[in-house]
């Protein structure tokens, strides 16, 4: 295996099976609020990323100074200082980004899965690992984003990654497809309503595989004991 | 100014100590026992607050003007957009006039206005103004203004409206925008002066009226506060 043992376990988790919205059900506030378009999705999800494994590093290096009754304002204070640095820094230094972004980066602040990671996993471990758990689960995250988004986007309005030249520069055109040309749009899905939709449905899939998963684990078990019979 | 050896090596040995003493104190287990005091968690806090406000304060210092110069850069890019490079040979930046606006529900008291000039004579006018009302807060805009009141360009430099429907204001994602160039409060009516669901000559957005609506209102009362400033804009 390329990874050892903690770090594939890491990976799995943020990624699939504990993944922030999927597995923990959290930051459903700034996923249902930008997933309009996968473009925007892709922004949020890369801009959240950012800040947790900066969150995830700072927080698990100084985990033994943190005393547990005054954890969580230090928490808070540590997020919203590097939300706002993220913010001020690309404002100066990558200004065209920030146009695009901007928009998103201020709502990071609301994402309680940052605050999770750091109270779950960060606090307690090395900065190694943590970092790693920052990098999976803000990895996960976006990739919800962009799914739902993407989803959202085909059905509301015809098309997949619409402005993403805007938001990644011009050589990225070739991502903006019309998936259904004519389309005349379905207003809901861009509309919160259809952000719950949508992620019912995508939850849906994801416990359909999860089953079909598990049974296909199981399956083996039971032939072989039929043949013990 | 020079050292001698003796002092140096003083101060090593000190610097020593204090990273020995550093390197104690940060033992996890000594932590622990601090942990549950007091003292410990005030001054934590404090600490960790101290930390975060000078490493927000330095940044923000050291990036204002960089910041400021990038708004600059925006602004002028803006200016050329509603207002064609042909029809003017100044600084627009620095020739600029300011104007009251009260009362004409523009977002602010008073309003600057870039003068664009030819060979001296003003050819048109170009200020930023604000609808207030906008879906999900205030549209901030700018337009440019020949100096017979016609609209050369309206372009929305921000606003908060939303994602997928509201931002088609913008001319990056649709060309709404340009159904303001040419219109003035000559060759429409006031009631044109309005989306088409209300019975006016400008398109909304499926899904978003407000938007639009309230984009059109503040263009209009734009051009109010142009024409009752225009005799003296004009002829500076």
């Amino acid at each position: 295996m390329l990874l050892s043992e903690t770090y594939h376990k890491i990976a799995a988790d943020g990624i699939w099976n504990n993944n922030i919205v999927f597995g923990q059900n959290l930051a459903l506030c700034p996923l249902l609020a930008v997933t309009g378009t996968a473009t925007n999705g892709l922004g949020m999800g890369l801009a959240t990323l950012v800040v947790i494994i900066a969150s995830n590093g700072l927080i698990s290096l100084t985990r033994h100074l943190i005393p547990g009754e005054i954890r969580i304002p230090i928490f808070v204070l540590l997020i919203a200082a590097l939300v706002t640095l993220v913010d001020i820094l690309m404002n100066a230094w990558a200004h065209e980004l920030y146009k695009v972004l901007g928009l998103f980066i201020a709502l990071i602040v609301t994402n309680c899965a940052l605050l999770g990671r750091a109270e779950a996993f960060a606090s307690k471990q090395p900065v190694k690992e943590a970092l790693w758990d920052g990098l999976m689960m803000g990895l996960g995250f976006t990739l919800v984003l962009v799914a739902l988004g993407a989803a959202r986007e085909i059905t509301s309005a015809g098309t997949l990654f619409a402005n993403a030249s805007l938001l990644l520069g011009e050589s990225f055109k070739f991502l903006e497809v019309t998936v259904i040309p004519n389309y005349k749009g379905f207003l809901l899905m861009a509309l919160p309503p259809g952000g719950f939709i949508m992620l019912a449905f995508l939850i849906v899939g994801k416990r359909l595989i999860d089953q079909k998963l598990a049974q296909r684990k199981i399956q083996p078990a039971l032939i072989s004991a039929a043949i013990t019979e | 100014m020079k050292l001698d050896p003796a002092t140096i090596e003083r101060l090593k040995e000190q610097i020593a100590h204090y990273r020995a003493f550093l390197k104690d104190w940060l033992e996890p287990s000594n932590l622990a026992r601090l942990r549950p005091t007091l003292e410990f968690q005030t001054g934590i806090l404090a600490g960790f607050a101290l930390l975060a406000s000078v490493l927000l304060g330095v940044t923000n210092c050291s990036t204002e003007g960089t910041i400021q110069r990038r708004l600059d850069e925006d602004l002028i890019k803006s200016l050329e957009e509603v207002v064609p490079a042909a029809l003017h040979d100044n600084d627009m930046l620095r020739d600029t006039r300011i104007i009251p606006s009260a009362g004409f529900n523009i977002g602010a008291d008073e309003t600057t206005v870039y003068l664009a000039k030819k060979s001296g004579i003003v050819t048109a006018v170009c200020f930023k103004f604000i609808a207030p009302d906008g879906y999900s807060g205030a549209i901030n805009m700018i337009m440019g203004v020949d100096r017979d009141g016609n609209i050369l360009g309206v372009r929305v430099l921000n606003h908060k409206e939303t994602p997928g429907l509201g931002d088609k204001i913008e001319a990056a994602k649709s060309n709404w925008i340009l159904s303001f160039v040419g219109r003035s409060l000559d060759n429409l009516t006031p009631t044109q002066w309005a989306v088409k669901k209300d019975g006016g000559v400008f398109d909304q957005f499926a899904g978003a009226t407000i938007t639009p609506r309230k984009s059109v209102q503040a263009v209009n009362r734009g051009l109010q506060l142009f024409q009752a400033h225009q005799a003296q804009l004009i002829n500076p």
